[in-house]
């Protein structure tokens, strides 16, 4: 990997990292429980179609686990990673396909991430109560997933990257 | 031949996000039919059911778990978390439940209150 290279994935890792600070600030849990926009995924929708698939990865997986650390705990790590692992997987091959522009990638990211994530909450409590805010969160990750897959478009297409 | 490739691409946009908002209306369609008035409150511990109320009851009822402390009251039909010492106060803001299979969740203290359409066995 040249310097140049790995210097941008820093700054990028840092862009995602004050991204997801800002998103502290915003308190949509209040609206829906566990609400975020997921800002931080820009980048990682962005690194996605402008880098290699494991550059994308280790910067988005790298910011998951310092958000985590600093904004969240360990629980919310659980979570995170979940939703992570599972919404990167199927952005990657939905993308690999070819077929569907980045809005479609990322919705898709927005609500497998959202189910994972509810899934994983059902196995730490024991109960399958939770389940029940399945449907709300699927919206909920299809609106944001859509505002993160339009902000993303007009940036893959945009910014100017010197490799 | 560009073009029809862009347009083949937004289709299957439309596709898929037309069938995920599909799915989405069906499971509230579903939730909303199968809505009915609740009877009683259970209070689950880390899986496990640690106290059944009757939603008729006036009862406040501090949830101790290792984790720290939510504040159940019931009143008028209605059950909420009055307070908890939690830090993102979730459960608080979930507000009342009163329909059968509603749920009030504190993920932190692994606390999950439960409206039931059984009565108080």
């Amino acid at each position: 990997m040249s310097g140049r290279r790995l210097a941008y994935l820093g700054i990028f890792l840092g862009l995602a990292m004050i991204l997801s600070y800002v998103e502290t600030l915003i308190p949509l849990s209040a609206v829906v429980p566990g609400m975020k926009i997921g800002l931080a995924n820009v980048v990682t929708v962005f690194l996605l179609y402008r880098f290699r698939w494991f550059e994308a990865f280790l910067v988005s997986f790298i910011r998951v686990i310092l958000s985590a650390l600093l904004f969240g705990s360990l629980m919310s790590f659980l979570f995170s990673t979940a939703g992570f692992l599972v919404s990167f997987l199927a952005m990657l091959l939905l993308k690999k396909t070819g077929k569907f522009r980045t809005v479609s990638v990322s919705v898709t990211g927005g609500v497998l991430h959202n189910t994972a994530q509810i899934l994983t909450a059902a196995a730490v409590l024991g109960s399958g109560a939770i389940i029940g805010y399945l449907p709300v969160l699927f919206l909920v990750g299809i609106v944001t997933g859509a505002v993160i897959g339009l902000l993303s478009g007009i940036l893959i297409r945009t910014v100017p990257l010197k490799m | 031949m560009k073009l029809r490739a862009a347009v083949k691409k937004y289709k299957n946009d439309l596709l898929l996000i037309g069938g995920l908002l599909v799915i989405v209306a069906a499971a509230f369609l579903v939730l909303l039919s199968v809505k009915k008035a609740g009877r009683s409150v259970t209070v689950e511990m880390n899986g496990e059911t640690v106290r059944t109320f009757d939603l008729s009851e006036d009862v406040t009822y501090p949830v101790v778990t290792e984790a720290g402390e939510n504040v159940l009251v019931i009143r008028g039909g209605e059950a909420w978390i009055e307070s908890a010492d939690c830090r993102d106060k979730v459960c608080v803001h979930r507000g009342k439940v009163r329909n059968a299979g509603e749920t009030i969740i504190c993920l932190p203290h692994k606390l999950v209150v439960t409206v039931r359409a059984g009565g108080d066995e």
